[in-house]
């Protein structure tokens, strides 16, 4: 290979990787072709902690809350009592806070009695610690202990492509981190098909694409046609999740994929199974054959859509949009298209083997480009700040960082995920934000860290002449390291 | 250029007033009060006040509308977040200019508030701004008593230069490094014009301050409203000391409307209006004597664009409010909005130039020779006459 190892290093923990460590590029030795080939055999780490719950526990747990807090209204209004307060004025309050630049030592603290304070006046809330709980879990562990985390980079890659928001409702808030744990990470280095089967049999995106309410127009549960069909989940596992929008497919194919995953639910209730784990309801199931893109499905019940999930894993058209997917966001906005058709036929001779398709991405001469072309997105930022720098924030500090760079945790605006652009991250205020956080990072920073050796451990061979000079030349030591976390080189992967 | 502030508590203030000699009245028996107030990024005046009575105005705006907007005239109503304007202008002390511009013309947040605060014809040609030099036009003994004000972490433009300025700022504004973005744009300039262009972009528009002390972010900032009216409060506590200031510069941020404009300009405007709510309660009686004038460096595009917002324009809206304006109406020579009528197919078209606003309101609260106001104050700008009858 042309470039040189120390440089290949570097580049791999921007590009491929979480950044690097708290000692430095120069910490992680040998090869890494083989450590990213390592990561890939080894499969993404599952985040360890005591807190973290299962599917169906904390589903029960939601829908107790949700009984609780409806109780708690009906008897707050029989006994005329001022209304317990809503969460909104914490939320306002916290996106102002992070708006601050408060320095990360003093958000914890604040954070902590407004806690305390929503405390006071609406009970203990299982769904937010529940999601406090997974980020906390992530940033101790799979966002820090890495070397350099290609593992973790996927398991963020497939989580935003397929992508559900706690924004949906309570239920969907609080499995969103299960689901991440039980759907995708056992899978990012598995079958696509896998992967698909398991992200669309989960809870969270049955809820949080509304098929679990979706019922078949002619079905015994259709209720003389009080409920229907519901085409969310089905079409945008086509628009998003395989085929990729314009690839042929027509409103007839969703309409009838639609029809094939009825009765694709959560259980509820012990007859139906196991609480809070995927029920296939049979009575909600369209029955008869369906025609998708020109194919006739005439099998009965789970199967039938389990055998178009099948066909829709491994088509051409899922491939090229996986394939392009992954180039972008690795590589360049405008992916090169010989990596697009090198990924794309890896993806295809390989029946969907993630592995593969991994293994032809760190391979391909195109990914190793020297220029750094992509913009960290914000929680790629925050994640490379916190490990160059050795900080620990709590997860509301983290949650509230992210918000005002425009990324909150598991929460895009729609089942498309966050952009993955230049053009989305580099924008006025998501520079202004990150300049809070550099800033307060910088701050609270050992004084016994020399910005310039800071710059020289974490950016390696990729740090530029002007950059160590900007940084050789600040008037202090704080911005020095602003500086460091702020360059170009630190900006971009 | 001397730039001498002073940092302010206004629990400090008591001290401050000792050393300075007590106030003859200015013209007309009144001890006048003259408070300019910047909106940084450029105001959309067609939202601000929108012109409903204009035939073409519903198809130009039709996705774009302000609902609930409070009738002014036959043609104009205002933003339905500015009640407080909307009370005072039906008690005669508030007014509008629409279609006012300064004499820049080009596109650029930067060079655009530069031209509007320095009162030169060009952006790039002093390091001082109007009101500063309006203060050294005047005799010695009016300038003594004449003290300026900046609000704000970094004293705007508009107030900066050789004659002494107090500065205060909110405690919420925390200071920070304001060195860094100065030195990280020089270091993107060297490496990468994306992030270069980002940050120019991010301090042209207050999100970044870029210079002298101050703020790094305007979170909390003067794009906050909560902030604006901090800040009006300040300013009004200090204006209404009997020997305090009596001309005063602040600057509110984040007007840049290119997205999600219906949602972030009742926001915004909900602070302006709240500031001016906070200048008439904290000047008590001096309201009477006070001139508030709201200005933009320049307007926004007449069509919307395709992201709910406006991009940059020409001609906006302008505001004064206080007991010493003679309000109640909207002054506009109103260009209309039809598409052969825009600024370059595009914008508002400028009708009416803000120095002669300026110039107006400085002749009637200060009595000052307008040959020293287009000499001194706004060079090159004999040809704009003052606009006369602003002040009651």
């Amino acid at each position: 290979m042309a470039l040189n190892p120390d440089f290949e290093t570097a580049l791999a923990l921007s590009r491929f990787g979480l950044g690097s460590g708290e000692n430095g590029v120069s910490a992680l030795t040998g090869n890494v072709r083989e450590r990213l080939k390592a990561e890939i055999k080894a499969g993404a780490p599952q985040p360890r902690s005591d807190d973290l719950r299962d599917t169906p526990t904390l589903l029960a747990e939601a829908y107790d809350y949700q009984k609780e807090k409806a109780a708690a209204r009906k008897a707050a209004r029989t006994n005329d009592t001022p209304a317990a307060m809503t969460g909104e004025a914490t939320d306002m309050s916290s996106a102002a806070m992070a708006k601050s630049g408060m320095p990360p030592e003093q958000m914890p603290e604040q954070m902590t009695a407004q806690k305390r304070g929503a405390k006071t006046t609406t009970g203990p809330n299982p769904i937010r610690d529940a999601g406090l709980a997974e980020i906390r879990a992530r940033f101790n562990d799979t966002m820090i202990t890495p070397d350099i985390g290609f593992n973790e980079r996927m398991v963020m890659f497939w989580t935003n492509h397929f992508a559900v928001s706690t924004k949906k409702s309570q239920p969907v808030a609080a499995i969103s981190g299960a689901y991440e744990r039980e759907a995708i990470r056992p899978h990012v280095f598995g079958r696509f098909h896998d992967l698909l089967l398991a992200v669309e049999t989960h809870p969270c995106m049955l809820l949080y694409l509304d098929n679990a309410q979706s019922v078949g127009p002619d079905s015994p549960a259709r209720n003389n046609g009080k409920r229907g069909l519901n085409e969310n989940l089905a079409r945008e596992i086509m628009e998003l999740h395989t085929l990729g929008v314009g690839s042929g497919y027509t409103q007839a194919d969703v309409t009838s994929f639609a029809k094939v995953i009825t009765g694709w639910s959560v259980s509820r209730s012990e007859k139906q199974g196991p609480p809070g784990t995927f029920q296939f309801n049979a009575r909600a199931h369209e029955p008869g054959t369906q025609t998708i893109m020109g194919k006739r499905y005439a099998q009965d019940g789970l199967a039938q859509g389990q055998a178009v999930l099948a066909d829709l894993a491994r088509h051409p058209a899922t491939a090229r949009h996986i394939a392009t997917k992954l180039a972008r966001h690795f590589v360049a906005d405008d992916p090169p298209p010989a990596l697009v058709e090198q990924l794309s036929r890896t993806f295809l001779d390989s029946d969907g083997d993630l592995a593969a398709v991994s293994t032809a991405l760190i391979e391909a001469p195109e990914a190793w480009t020297p220029r750094l072309t992509k913009i960290r997105s914000p929680l790629e930022y925050v994640t490379a700040a916190l490990r160059a720098t050795g900080a620990t924030l709590r997860p509301q500090a983290i949650t509230q960082a992210l918000n005002a760079m425009g990324q909150p945790w598991w929460q895009p605006a729609g089942p498309n995920g966050f952009p993955d652009t230049v053009a989305a991250w580099a924008s006025p205020e998501g520079l202004s934000t990150r300049m809070d956080f550099a800033n307060s990072l910088a701050g609270a920073a050992d004084k016994s860290v020399d910005p310039r050796t800071f710059a020289a451990s974490h950016l390696g061979p990729l740090l530029s002449v002007h950059t160590a000079q900007a940084i050789a030349r600040a008037e202090t030591q704080a911005q020095g390291l602003s500086l460091a976390l702020l360059s170009p080189e630190f900006m971009r992967r | 250029m001397t730039n001498r502030r002073q940092l302010l508590t206004l629990g400090a203030t008591a001290a401050f007033s000792a050393f300075i000699p007590r106030l003859s009245s200015a013209a007309g028996g009144r001890d006048p009060r003259f408070v300019t107030i910047i909106l940084r990024g450029a105001l959309d005046g067609l939202t601000a006040v929108p012109p409903m009575g204009d035939p073409d105005y519903a198809a130009l705006r039709g996705n774009l509308p302000v609902d609930g907007a409070l009738p002014l005239d036959s043609t104009f109503s205002l933003h339905p977040s500015m009640s407080t304007f909307a009370r005072q202008y039906k008690a005669g002390q508030a007014l509008v200019i629409h279609a006012a511009a300064s004499p820049y013309r080009e596109r650029s947040h930067f060079d655009g508030q530069d031209v509007l605060e320095s009162g030169m014809t060009a952006p790039g040609h002093t390091d001082s701004g109007w009101m500063n030099r309006f203060l050294r036009t005047l005799p010695v003994s009016q300038a003594a008593t004449l003290r300026g004000l900046g609000v704000g972490g970094v004293t705007p433009l508009v107030m900066r230069g050789q004659a002494p300025v107090l500065g205060w700022a909110p405690a919420t504004l925390k200071p920070v490094d304001a060195d860094l973005p100065p030195r990280l744009l020089t270091l993107y300039q060297a490496t990468d014009p994306l992030l270069a262009s980002t940050l120019s972009e991010a301090i042209a528009t207050g999100k970044i301050v870029g210079s002298e002390k101050g703020m790094v972010s305007a979170g909390g900032g003067p794009g906050d409203p909560k902030t604006m009216i901090a800040m009006a409060e300040g300013a009004a506590k200090l204006l209404a000391q009997p020997d305090g200031p009596r001309i005063a510069a602040l600057a509110f941020e984040g007007w840049d409307t290119h997205a999600q404009e219906t949602q972030r300009l009742a926001n915004l405007l909900g602070g302006l209006d709240g500031a001016l709510a906070a200048f008439e309660t904290g000047l008590g009686p001096a309201w009477r004597d006070t001139a508030i004038l709201v200005v933009t460096e320049f307007g926004r595009t007449a069509a919307v664009n395709g992201t709910g917002g406006t991009d940059h324009g020409t001609a906006a809206a302008a505001f004064m409010a206080g007991g010493a304006v003679k309000g109640g109406r909207v002054i506009a020579d109103w260009p209309g909005l039809k598409t052969a009528l825009l600024y370059e197919a595009r914008d508002l078209k400028p009708t009416t130039d803000l120095r002669g606003v300026m110039k107006g309101i400085m002749t009637d609260l200060y009595a000052v020779p307008e040959s020293a106001l287009s000499r001194d104050v706004f060079p090159d700008s004999a040809g704009v006459r003052p606009m006369s009858g602003l002040i009651a």
